[in-house]
Protein backbone atom coordinates (compact mmCIF):
# COMPACT_ATOMS: atom_id res chain seq x y z
CA UNK A 1 0.00 0.00 0.00
CA UNK A 2 1.30 3.33 -0.76
CA UNK A 3 2.44 5.88 1.96
CA UNK A 4 -0.51 7.88 0.80
CA UNK A 5 -3.04 5.63 1.48
CA UNK A 6 -1.44 3.79 4.50
CA UNK A 7 -1.05 7.92 6.39
CA UNK A 8 -4.71 8.26 4.87
CA UNK A 9 -6.01 5.38 6.73
CA UNK A 10 -4.01 5.74 9.87
CA UNK A 11 -5.40 9.03 10.44
CA UNK A 12 -9.11 8.06 9.19
CA UNK A 13 -8.71 5.66 12.16
CA UNK A 14 -6.98 7.69 14.71
CA UNK A 15 -9.93 10.50 14.05
CA UNK A 16 -12.91 7.62 14.07
CA UNK A 17 -11.41 5.71 16.76
CA UNK A 18 -9.84 7.95 19.87
CA UNK A 19 -12.22 10.25 21.32
CA UNK A 20 -15.73 9.34 19.03
CA UNK A 21 -13.87 11.03 15.92
CA UNK A 22 -16.02 13.11 14.59
CA UNK A 23 -18.83 13.54 17.20
CA UNK A 24 -17.29 16.97 19.29
CA UNK A 25 -16.87 19.15 15.82
CA UNK A 26 -20.95 17.94 15.15
CA UNK A 27 -21.42 18.51 18.71
CA UNK A 28 -19.94 22.00 19.08
CA UNK A 29 -21.77 22.79 14.87
CA UNK A 30 -25.14 21.05 16.77
CA UNK A 31 -24.86 23.82 19.93
CA UNK A 32 -23.97 26.63 17.41
CA UNK A 33 -26.84 25.68 15.73
CA UNK A 34 -29.27 26.07 18.36
CA UNK A 35 -28.00 29.08 20.02
CA UNK A 36 -28.66 31.07 16.48
CA UNK A 37 -31.94 31.53 16.70
CA UNK A 38 -31.41 31.60 20.64
CA UNK A 39 -29.79 34.63 20.04
CA UNK A 40 -31.89 36.07 16.97
CA UNK A 41 -35.63 34.79 18.12
CA UNK A 42 -37.73 32.74 16.27
CA UNK A 43 -39.11 35.09 13.65
CA UNK A 44 -39.20 32.84 10.03
CA UNK A 45 -38.13 35.15 7.85
CA UNK A 46 -34.63 36.35 9.91
CA UNK A 47 -34.12 33.09 10.10
CA UNK A 48 -34.59 32.29 6.45
CA UNK A 49 -32.51 34.98 5.52
CA UNK A 50 -29.38 34.55 8.18
CA UNK A 51 -29.80 30.75 8.71
CA UNK A 52 -27.80 29.29 5.79
CA UNK A 53 -24.60 31.95 6.21
CA UNK A 54 -24.72 30.96 9.84
CA UNK A 55 -24.79 27.43 9.34
CA UNK A 56 -21.39 28.17 7.28
CA UNK A 57 -20.01 30.02 10.26
CA UNK A 58 -21.03 27.20 12.33
CA UNK A 59 -19.22 24.41 10.49
CA UNK A 60 -16.08 26.52 9.69
CA UNK A 61 -15.70 27.22 13.84
CA UNK A 62 -16.33 23.42 14.24
CA UNK A 63 -13.59 22.41 11.65
CA UNK A 64 -10.98 25.49 13.65
CA UNK A 65 -11.50 23.22 17.01
CA UNK A 66 -9.93 20.25 15.56
CA UNK A 67 -7.56 21.82 13.66
CA UNK A 68 -4.89 22.35 17.15
CA UNK A 69 -4.41 18.65 17.96
CA UNK A 70 -3.27 17.99 13.57
CA UNK A 71 0.04 17.76 14.06
CA UNK A 72 0.46 17.85 17.74
CA UNK A 73 0.30 14.35 18.19
CA UNK A 74 2.22 13.25 15.84
CA UNK A 75 5.19 16.00 16.91
CA UNK A 76 5.10 14.72 20.36
CA UNK A 77 4.87 10.83 19.99
CA UNK A 78 7.65 10.73 16.95
CA UNK A 79 5.11 9.76 13.80
CA UNK A 80 6.48 13.18 12.19
CA UNK A 81 10.19 12.10 12.46
CA UNK A 82 8.91 8.69 10.85
CA UNK A 83 7.00 10.95 7.84
CA UNK A 84 10.21 12.94 7.35
CA UNK A 85 12.21 9.45 6.86
CA UNK A 86 9.57 8.21 4.39
CA UNK A 87 10.60 8.05 0.85
CA UNK A 88 7.46 9.35 0.19
CA UNK A 89 7.61 13.21 -0.04
CA UNK A 90 6.18 15.18 3.18
CA UNK A 91 3.27 17.04 1.07
CA UNK A 92 1.80 14.12 -0.52
CA UNK A 93 1.62 12.71 3.50
CA UNK A 94 0.29 16.09 4.61
CA UNK A 95 -2.30 15.58 2.11
CA UNK A 96 -3.58 12.49 3.22
CA UNK A 97 -3.54 13.80 6.82
CA UNK A 98 -5.89 16.68 5.51
CA UNK A 99 -7.76 14.46 2.80
CA UNK A 100 -8.64 12.01 6.46
CA UNK A 101 -9.51 14.84 8.13
CA UNK A 102 -12.07 16.09 5.29
CA UNK A 103 -13.28 12.55 5.15
CA UNK A 104 -13.53 12.30 8.81
CA UNK A 105 -14.88 15.68 9.92
CA UNK A 106 -15.73 17.75 6.76
CA UNK A 107 -17.99 15.16 5.15
CA UNK A 108 -20.04 14.64 8.33
CA UNK A 109 -20.66 18.50 8.76
CA UNK A 110 -21.64 19.08 5.29
CA UNK A 111 -24.39 15.81 5.87
CA UNK A 112 -25.26 17.40 9.19
CA UNK A 113 -25.78 21.29 7.51
CA UNK A 114 -28.74 19.30 5.92
CA UNK A 115 -31.13 19.22 9.03
CA UNK A 116 -29.23 22.21 10.49
CA UNK A 117 -30.39 24.31 7.42
CA UNK A 118 -33.78 22.91 7.63
CA UNK A 119 -34.09 23.58 11.34
CA UNK A 120 -33.20 27.10 10.32
CA UNK A 121 -36.27 27.15 8.19
CA UNK A 122 -34.28 27.49 4.86
CA UNK A 123 -36.18 26.58 1.73
CA UNK A 124 -36.00 22.64 1.00
CA UNK A 125 -35.16 23.06 -2.83
CA UNK A 126 -31.67 25.19 -1.46
CA UNK A 127 -30.26 22.46 1.27
CA UNK A 128 -28.46 20.25 -1.39
CA UNK A 129 -26.72 23.71 -2.36
CA UNK A 130 -25.93 24.54 0.96
CA UNK A 131 -24.40 20.93 2.07
CA UNK A 132 -22.56 21.04 -1.15
CA UNK A 133 -21.15 24.50 -0.57
CA UNK A 134 -19.96 23.43 3.20
CA UNK A 135 -18.14 20.10 1.80
CA UNK A 136 -16.47 22.02 -0.86
CA UNK A 137 -15.56 25.00 2.19
CA UNK A 138 -14.36 22.43 4.25
CA UNK A 139 -12.27 21.60 1.98
CA UNK A 140 -10.57 24.94 1.81
CA UNK A 141 -10.83 25.33 5.64
CA UNK A 142 -8.76 21.89 5.72
CA UNK A 143 -5.91 23.67 3.21
CA UNK A 144 -5.59 26.03 4.97
CA UNK A 145 -6.14 25.22 8.26
CA UNK A 146 -2.78 22.29 7.54
CA UNK A 147 -0.29 25.54 6.98
CA UNK A 148 -1.77 26.72 10.48
CA UNK A 149 -1.75 23.76 12.69
CA UNK A 150 1.54 22.70 11.11
CA UNK A 151 3.18 26.38 11.73
CA UNK A 152 1.81 26.40 15.53
CA UNK A 153 2.62 22.85 16.08
CA UNK A 154 5.01 22.80 19.35
CA UNK A 155 2.74 25.74 20.68
CA UNK A 156 1.38 24.87 24.07
CA UNK A 157 -2.24 25.86 24.14
CA UNK A 158 -2.14 26.91 20.71
CA UNK A 159 -5.41 26.53 20.00
CA UNK A 160 -6.65 30.72 20.13
CA UNK A 161 -3.41 31.48 18.15
CA UNK A 162 -4.25 28.91 15.46
CA UNK A 163 -7.13 30.50 15.08
CA UNK A 164 -5.97 34.36 15.08
CA UNK A 165 -3.62 32.61 12.35
CA UNK A 166 -5.78 30.84 10.20
CA UNK A 167 -9.40 33.11 10.17
CA UNK A 168 -8.25 35.90 7.61
CA UNK A 169 -7.68 32.73 5.24
CA UNK A 170 -11.36 31.66 6.26
CA UNK A 171 -12.51 34.69 5.07
CA UNK A 172 -12.38 34.35 1.21
CA UNK A 173 -14.43 30.93 1.65
CA UNK A 174 -17.21 32.18 4.08
CA UNK A 175 -17.61 34.99 1.91
CA UNK A 176 -19.02 33.15 -1.25
CA UNK A 177 -19.96 29.98 0.50
CA UNK A 178 -22.10 32.08 2.68
CA UNK A 179 -23.34 33.52 -0.72
CA UNK A 180 -23.82 30.24 -2.51
CA UNK A 181 -25.90 28.88 0.79
CA UNK A 182 -27.98 32.23 0.77
CA UNK A 183 -28.81 31.48 -3.11
CA UNK A 184 -27.31 34.57 -4.45
CA UNK A 185 -24.84 34.67 -7.24
CA UNK A 186 -24.90 30.84 -6.70
CA UNK A 187 -23.10 30.19 -10.11
CA UNK A 188 -20.24 32.66 -9.87
CA UNK A 189 -19.81 32.18 -6.18
CA UNK A 190 -19.62 28.71 -6.54
CA UNK A 191 -16.67 28.91 -8.77
CA UNK A 192 -14.77 31.05 -6.80
CA UNK A 193 -15.27 28.60 -3.77
CA UNK A 194 -14.23 25.88 -5.62
CA UNK A 195 -11.63 27.65 -6.71
CA UNK A 196 -10.42 28.79 -2.67
CA UNK A 197 -11.08 24.85 -2.41
CA UNK A 198 -8.29 23.77 -5.27
CA UNK A 199 -6.19 26.53 -4.09
CA UNK A 200 -5.81 25.46 -0.35
CA UNK A 201 -6.08 21.70 -1.51
CA UNK A 202 -3.08 22.57 -3.72
CA UNK A 203 -0.76 25.05 -2.12
CA UNK A 204 -1.64 24.30 1.50
CA UNK A 205 0.34 20.90 2.01
CA UNK A 206 3.48 22.85 0.40
CA UNK A 207 3.39 25.26 2.91
CA UNK A 208 2.45 22.69 6.05
CA UNK A 209 5.42 20.58 5.43
CA UNK A 210 7.81 23.23 4.94
CA UNK A 211 6.89 24.52 8.44
CA UNK A 212 6.31 20.71 9.63
CA UNK A 213 10.50 20.27 8.30
CA UNK A 214 11.37 23.03 10.40
CA UNK A 215 9.31 21.60 13.61
CA UNK A 216 11.07 18.43 13.39
CA UNK A 217 14.25 20.00 13.76
CA UNK B 1 20.44 46.48 0.88
CA UNK B 2 23.00 44.36 0.61
CA UNK B 3 25.56 46.29 1.62
CA UNK B 4 23.85 46.03 5.13
CA UNK B 5 23.07 42.23 5.11
CA UNK B 6 26.48 42.60 7.44
CA UNK B 7 25.28 42.85 10.98
CA UNK B 8 28.48 45.32 12.47
CA UNK B 9 28.08 47.23 9.44
CA UNK B 10 23.98 47.64 9.79
CA UNK B 11 24.59 48.90 13.05
CA UNK B 12 27.16 51.58 12.38
CA UNK B 13 25.20 52.25 9.74
CA UNK B 14 22.10 53.06 11.47
CA UNK B 15 23.93 54.57 14.47
CA UNK B 16 23.80 57.43 12.71
CA UNK B 17 21.16 56.78 9.80
CA UNK B 18 18.52 55.96 12.51
CA UNK B 19 17.69 59.07 13.62
CA UNK B 20 18.73 61.19 10.82
CA UNK B 21 16.24 59.57 9.18
CA UNK B 22 13.84 60.12 12.40
CA UNK B 23 14.80 64.12 11.95
CA UNK B 24 13.85 64.00 8.44
CA UNK B 25 10.75 62.81 9.01
CA UNK B 26 9.46 65.07 11.76
CA UNK B 27 10.62 67.92 9.48
CA UNK B 28 8.54 66.25 6.34
CA UNK B 29 5.78 66.35 8.96
CA UNK B 30 6.27 69.87 9.84
CA UNK B 31 6.21 70.45 6.52
CA UNK B 32 3.07 68.42 5.20
CA UNK B 33 0.89 68.47 7.93
CA UNK B 34 0.30 72.02 7.96
CA UNK B 35 0.03 72.17 4.39
CA UNK B 36 -2.25 68.85 3.99
CA UNK B 37 -4.26 70.41 6.82
CA UNK B 38 -4.46 74.46 6.30
CA UNK B 39 -2.88 75.53 3.07
CA UNK B 40 -4.23 72.67 0.61
CA UNK B 41 -7.76 73.72 -1.08
CA UNK B 42 -10.74 72.11 -0.14
CA UNK B 43 -12.63 69.05 -2.23
CA UNK B 44 -15.44 70.19 -4.01
CA UNK B 45 -17.77 67.93 -3.14
CA UNK B 46 -16.20 66.87 0.30
CA UNK B 47 -15.48 70.34 1.65
CA UNK B 48 -12.98 70.16 4.90
CA UNK B 49 -13.08 66.63 5.66
CA UNK B 50 -10.92 65.55 2.64
CA UNK B 51 -7.69 66.48 4.47
CA UNK B 52 -8.26 62.95 6.64
CA UNK B 53 -6.51 62.00 3.40
CA UNK B 54 -3.01 63.42 4.36
CA UNK B 55 -3.36 60.83 7.22
CA UNK B 56 -4.97 58.23 5.71
CA UNK B 57 -3.85 57.09 2.26
CA UNK B 58 0.37 57.51 2.87
CA UNK B 59 -0.69 55.14 6.38
CA UNK B 60 -3.16 52.80 3.58
CA UNK B 61 0.14 52.55 0.79
CA UNK B 62 2.35 51.88 3.52
CA UNK B 63 0.87 49.52 5.51
CA UNK B 64 0.52 47.34 2.07
CA UNK B 65 4.45 48.19 1.48
CA UNK B 66 5.51 47.41 4.80
CA UNK B 67 3.39 43.68 4.42
CA UNK B 68 5.57 43.71 0.93
CA UNK B 69 9.33 44.28 2.25
CA UNK B 70 8.42 41.52 5.24
CA UNK B 71 7.55 39.84 2.53
CA UNK B 72 10.80 39.86 1.00
CA UNK B 73 12.37 39.65 3.99
CA UNK B 74 10.70 36.64 4.79
CA UNK B 75 12.18 34.83 1.38
CA UNK B 76 15.38 35.91 1.92
CA UNK B 77 15.72 34.89 5.64
CA UNK B 78 13.65 31.47 4.49
CA UNK B 79 16.02 30.89 1.81
CA UNK B 80 19.57 32.52 2.60
CA UNK B 81 19.02 32.14 6.59
CA UNK B 82 19.73 35.22 7.04
CA UNK B 83 19.29 36.74 10.55
CA UNK B 84 19.29 40.24 9.79
CA UNK B 85 16.34 39.21 7.30
CA UNK B 86 14.33 37.48 9.81
CA UNK B 87 14.90 40.51 12.53
CA UNK B 88 14.13 43.33 9.72
CA UNK B 89 10.51 41.54 9.34
CA UNK B 90 9.84 41.04 12.81
CA UNK B 91 10.72 44.24 13.02
CA UNK B 92 8.83 46.36 10.54
CA UNK B 93 5.55 44.35 11.59
CA UNK B 94 4.42 46.69 14.30
CA UNK B 95 4.92 49.51 12.35
CA UNK B 96 2.81 48.29 9.27
CA UNK B 97 0.02 46.73 12.07
CA UNK B 98 -0.35 50.39 13.66
CA UNK B 99 -0.29 51.93 9.90
CA UNK B 100 -2.97 49.34 9.19
CA UNK B 101 -5.08 50.32 12.57
CA UNK B 102 -4.33 54.36 11.73
CA UNK B 103 -5.39 53.63 7.80
CA UNK B 104 -9.13 51.62 9.38
CA UNK B 105 -9.45 53.82 12.19
CA UNK B 106 -8.57 57.55 10.04
CA UNK B 107 -10.99 55.83 6.97
CA UNK B 108 -13.73 55.35 9.65
CA UNK B 109 -14.05 58.50 10.35
CA UNK B 110 -13.80 59.80 7.21
CA UNK B 111 -16.85 57.32 6.70
CA UNK B 112 -18.97 59.08 8.96
CA UNK B 113 -19.13 62.68 7.85
CA UNK B 114 -18.85 61.64 3.94
CA UNK B 115 -20.65 58.01 3.56
CA UNK B 116 -23.05 58.33 6.51
CA UNK B 117 -21.49 55.56 7.69
CA UNK B 118 -18.73 54.83 9.99
CA UNK B 119 -18.04 51.17 8.73
CA UNK B 120 -19.24 49.19 5.87
CA UNK B 121 -17.99 45.89 4.87
CA UNK B 122 -17.30 46.33 1.12
CA UNK B 123 -14.25 44.63 -0.52
CA UNK B 124 -11.75 47.31 0.43
CA UNK B 125 -12.55 47.79 3.95
CA UNK B 126 -12.76 43.88 4.14
CA UNK B 127 -9.66 43.13 2.77
CA UNK B 128 -7.53 45.75 4.89
CA UNK B 129 -9.28 44.77 7.99
CA UNK B 130 -8.07 41.16 6.92
CA UNK B 131 -4.68 42.79 6.39
CA UNK B 132 -4.58 44.27 9.89
CA UNK B 133 -5.60 40.63 11.44
CA UNK B 134 -3.10 39.00 9.71
CA UNK B 135 -0.23 41.62 10.62
CA UNK B 136 -2.14 40.49 14.43
CA UNK B 137 -1.43 36.66 13.59
CA UNK B 138 2.17 36.91 12.42
CA UNK B 139 3.07 39.43 15.70
CA UNK B 140 1.48 36.85 17.93
CA UNK B 141 3.45 33.46 16.49
CA UNK B 142 6.66 35.21 17.05
CA UNK B 143 6.02 35.61 20.60
CA UNK B 144 4.49 32.35 20.87
CA UNK B 145 7.47 29.57 19.42
CA UNK B 146 10.40 30.01 22.30
CA UNK B 147 12.81 28.78 19.97
CA UNK B 148 13.68 32.25 18.08
CA UNK B 149 15.54 30.71 14.54
CA UNK B 150 12.12 28.09 14.91
CA UNK B 151 10.27 31.40 15.02
CA UNK B 152 11.63 33.41 12.09
CA UNK B 153 11.27 30.23 9.80
CA UNK B 154 7.53 29.84 10.75
CA UNK B 155 6.58 32.92 11.11
CA UNK B 156 8.73 33.65 7.51
CA UNK B 157 6.44 31.28 5.76
CA UNK B 158 2.86 32.79 7.40
CA UNK B 159 3.79 36.21 6.08
CA UNK B 160 4.71 34.21 2.28
CA UNK B 161 1.39 32.85 2.04
CA UNK B 162 -0.59 36.13 3.69
CA UNK B 163 0.70 38.00 0.45
CA UNK B 164 -2.12 36.92 -1.56
CA UNK B 165 -4.09 39.47 0.21
CA UNK B 166 -1.75 42.43 -1.17
CA UNK B 167 -2.99 42.52 -4.97
CA UNK B 168 -6.58 41.49 -3.33
CA UNK B 169 -6.64 45.01 -1.33
CA UNK B 170 -5.04 46.94 -3.95
CA UNK B 171 -7.32 45.60 -6.89
CA UNK B 172 -10.63 45.30 -4.21
CA UNK B 173 -12.01 48.75 -5.86
CA UNK B 174 -11.68 47.27 -9.06
CA UNK B 175 -13.11 43.59 -8.70
CA UNK B 176 -16.18 44.66 -6.38
CA UNK B 177 -18.44 47.49 -6.42
CA UNK B 178 -17.95 49.48 -3.39
CA UNK B 179 -18.64 52.88 -1.81
CA UNK B 180 -14.43 53.18 -1.76
CA UNK B 181 -12.66 55.72 -4.13
CA UNK B 182 -11.49 53.82 -7.02
CA UNK B 183 -7.41 54.15 -7.64
CA UNK B 184 -7.03 57.75 -8.11
CA UNK B 185 -3.07 57.76 -8.26
CA UNK B 186 -1.34 54.43 -8.93
CA UNK B 187 -4.02 54.22 -12.57
CA UNK B 188 -3.36 53.43 -16.08
CA UNK B 189 -3.83 56.83 -16.93
CA UNK B 190 -2.04 58.58 -14.48
CA UNK B 191 -2.99 60.27 -11.53
CA UNK B 192 -6.40 61.92 -11.49
CA UNK B 193 -6.01 64.28 -8.08
CA UNK B 194 -5.02 67.92 -8.70
CA UNK B 195 -1.93 68.84 -8.49
CA UNK B 196 -2.07 70.94 -5.63
CA UNK B 197 -3.32 68.17 -3.54
CA UNK B 198 -1.05 65.75 -4.34
CA UNK B 199 1.78 67.72 -2.91
CA UNK B 200 0.91 67.47 0.44
CA UNK B 201 0.00 64.08 -0.34
CA UNK B 202 3.19 62.83 -1.49
CA UNK B 203 5.22 65.10 1.05
CA UNK B 204 3.20 63.19 4.06
CA UNK B 205 3.80 59.54 1.87
CA UNK B 206 7.62 60.70 2.14
CA UNK B 207 7.24 61.47 6.07
CA UNK B 208 5.63 58.60 7.04
CA UNK B 209 8.36 55.98 4.75
CA UNK B 210 10.80 57.91 6.81
CA UNK B 211 8.88 57.61 9.74
CA UNK B 212 8.72 53.65 8.87
CA UNK B 213 12.79 53.56 8.25
CA UNK B 214 13.81 55.16 11.48
CA UNK B 215 11.43 53.01 13.77
CA UNK B 216 12.31 50.09 11.53
CA UNK B 217 15.99 50.92 12.18
CA UNK B 218 15.30 51.47 15.96
CA UNK B 219 13.34 48.16 16.55
CA UNK B 220 16.12 46.23 14.30
CA UNK B 221 19.27 48.16 17.09
CA UNK B 222 16.86 46.68 20.02
CA UNK B 223 16.48 43.47 18.63
CA UNK B 224 20.34 42.77 17.71
CA UNK B 225 21.29 44.40 21.15
CA UNK B 226 18.97 42.03 22.50
CA UNK B 227 20.50 39.05 20.90
CA UNK B 228 23.96 40.36 21.81
CA UNK B 229 23.18 40.84 25.75
CA UNK B 230 21.37 36.91 25.39
CA UNK B 231 24.64 35.84 24.35
CA UNK B 232 26.84 37.40 26.79
CA UNK B 233 24.84 35.74 29.15
CA UNK B 234 25.49 32.22 27.77
CA UNK B 235 28.84 32.59 27.74
CA UNK B 236 28.79 34.23 31.22
CA UNK B 237 27.19 30.97 32.28
CA UNK B 238 28.99 29.03 30.60
CA UNK B 239 32.26 30.83 32.63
Amino acid sequence: MSAFAATFRRDLALMWGAGGGALAPLGFFLGATVLVPLAMGPERALLQSAGPPLVWIAAALAVLATLERLFQADLEDGSLDQMLLSPAPLEALVLAKGAALWVAVGLPLALAAAPAAIALQAPLERVPLVCLSVALGMAAFVGVGLVGAAVTAGVKRGGVLIALIVLPFFAPPIIFGAAVAAGEEVAAAFLILAGCALGAAALGPIAAAAALRLQAE
Amino acid sequence: MLFLANPARFMSFSAWAAPLTLVLALALFAVGLPWGLFFSPADYQQGETVRIMYLHVPAAWWSLGIYVFMGAASLVGLVWRHVLADLAARSAAPIGAAFAWICLATGSLWGAPTWGTWWEWDGRLTSMLVLFVIYLGYIALWNAVEDEEKAARLAAILCLAGLINIPIVHFSVDWWSTLHQPASILRAEGPSIHPSMLGPLFTMAAAFLFLVAALAMMNMRAAIYRRRIEAARVRGADA
